[in-house]
């Protein structure tokens, strides 16, 4: 699925979206960035609390094309900043993390 | 040189670390704690028996240009005429009585398996222009002074980069995709989150332009990215290096402390010192090592509390680069 039909129906908050073609077909939950980097599908989603800009060295080391911050979690500058250099879209949504994994997953159709 | 070669040695000297009298370059320090006193002193000497007339020292130091002449009988020493007392006999005008009279006898001696970082102290300490090499038994087997230091240190550093110009030949391959050459070393600082990653980047930016296969530039990285977060956690400051040749990725990161108590309790997957300031950023969940461990075909530990901790990580990059 595109990246921008995945934020539309799901209605994330677009923070910075630098390649809105991007093919996403993985998603992945997880708030420790050990277990990101040794389990993380590529061309993922990554669903985490982690608003650092870590999550966004993480996520471009494991080729995950966007980082979606859980509970409106604030984004700070130097994050914003590092994810546009690196071109990974960081999007949020006020759902918790186990909400919105589950409504990802239907949207991606994820076979549990 | 073969273009493709891009060869960049850090060189240990630009990492320098405090010592206890000044900052010196680590390469020196290691140097001068390694070589001892034996391996720099002057071991034919020119001495003399006490019955002889300082005139004959004075003559002896002109003919060899030296400053100190040992006194000697069958081995055992006995004392030292300096250009000083030679000085203080031609002022006094007894330059031609004998050594035993005027020789000095209370003296700051060596023995020859002190360090040589132990031989410049002294130095430092008493400004005497040499020192008389005693060895276990008493025995008078050398004399060291400045310049002999000078001249060791010289052609130790000479070895040294001969050593490492032979080593870097060594990695000399033949052309190809997966045969560049690369060493890159970069120090990473204790709680630095806000450079830590840097490395690990630089290594996928230079393997993703080399157009390395996708999973093995995954493998890489997340080995050089777990190493250089743990290096920012938990070391007192270290560094990671990282080197491709031969078809083998190896990385290394090396710390100067605090070291690891019970390396193989720190293997298991979930087990970390972290404390819960760290935990909050996402790291210290105890996965880095076993990260590491899981994408390595070569793995190795080694820790000492104190000392520090070193691990080394190799990815092959092409199937025949197992050593």
């Amino acid at each position: 699925m595109k990246l921008k039909d995945l934020v539309d129906q799901a209605g994330f908050e677009v923070v910075t979206l630098p390649d809105a073609e991007a093919e996403v077909q993985n998603a992945y939950s997880s708030d420790l960035l050990s277990d990101v980097m040794g389990h993380c599908p590529e061309n993922s989603i990554l669903i985490t609390v982690q608003n650092h800009k870590n999550t966004v060295a993480v996520s471009t080391l494991v080729e995950a094309k966007a980082i979606l911050i859980v509970h409106n979690r604030t984004i700070p500058d130097d994050m914003l900043a590092l994810a546009q250099q690196e071109g990974v879209a960081l999007l949020r949504t006020a759902c918790d993390q186990f909400t919105i994994s589950c409504k990802i997953g239907v949207l991606l159709d994820i076979d549990t | 040189m073969n273009e493709k070669l891009n060869k960049e040695i850090l060189s240990k000297a630009s990492i320098s670390k405090k010592v206890d009298h000044g900052t010196e370059p680590l390469v020196l320090v290691e140097m001068i704690q390694r070589l001892k006193v034996r391996d720099v002193m002057t071991t034919t000497l020119a001495t003399v028996e006490r019955a002889a007339p300082l005139s004959d020292v004075q003559a002896l130091m002109k003919a060899k240009q030296i400053s100190g002449v040992p006194v000697e009988e069958g081995g055992r020493f006995l004392g030292l005429v300096t250009i000083n007392d030679i000085i203080r006999a031609l002022e006094g005008g007894y330059i031609d009585e004998t050594c035993q009279k005027h020789m000095s006898t209370k003296l700051v001696v060596l023995e020859d398996d002190m360090p040589l970082s132990f031989a410049l102290r002294y130095f430092e300490k008493y400004h005497f222009g040499r020192f008389p090499v005693i060895n276990r038994e008493q025995k008078l087997v050398g004399i060291i002074c400045q310049r002999d230091i000078n001249r060791a240190l010289l052609l130790e550093l000479t070895n040294e980069l001969n050593r490492l110009e032979s080593e870097s030949s060594h990695y000399k391959v033949p052309e190809g995709p997966f045969n560049l050459y690369v060493l890159r070393e970069f120090p990473v600082s204790k709680f630095d989150f806000e450079n830590a990653g840097k490395a690990a980047n630089k290594v996928k930016q230079l393997l993703k332009e080399k157009k390395f296969p996708a999973k093995i530039i995954r493998r890489i990285a997340v080995a050089a990215y777990e190493l250089e977060i743990n290096l920012c956690v938990h070391s007192d400051g270290g560094s990671l290096s990282w080197q491709l040749s031969n078809g083998r990725a190896e990385i290394i990161a090396h710390d100067s402390g605090p070291g690891i108590a019970d390396v193989e309790w720190a293997l298991k997957d979930g087990n970390s010192t972290a404390s819960e300031w760290i935990r909050s950023f996402g790291f210290g969940a105890g996965m880095g090592l076993v990260n590491v461990k899981r994408v390595s075909d070569e793995f190795e530990i080694e820790s000492t509390v104190g000392l520090g901790t070193r691990v080394k990580a190799v990815i092959y990059i092409n199937p025949d680069a197992k050593r």
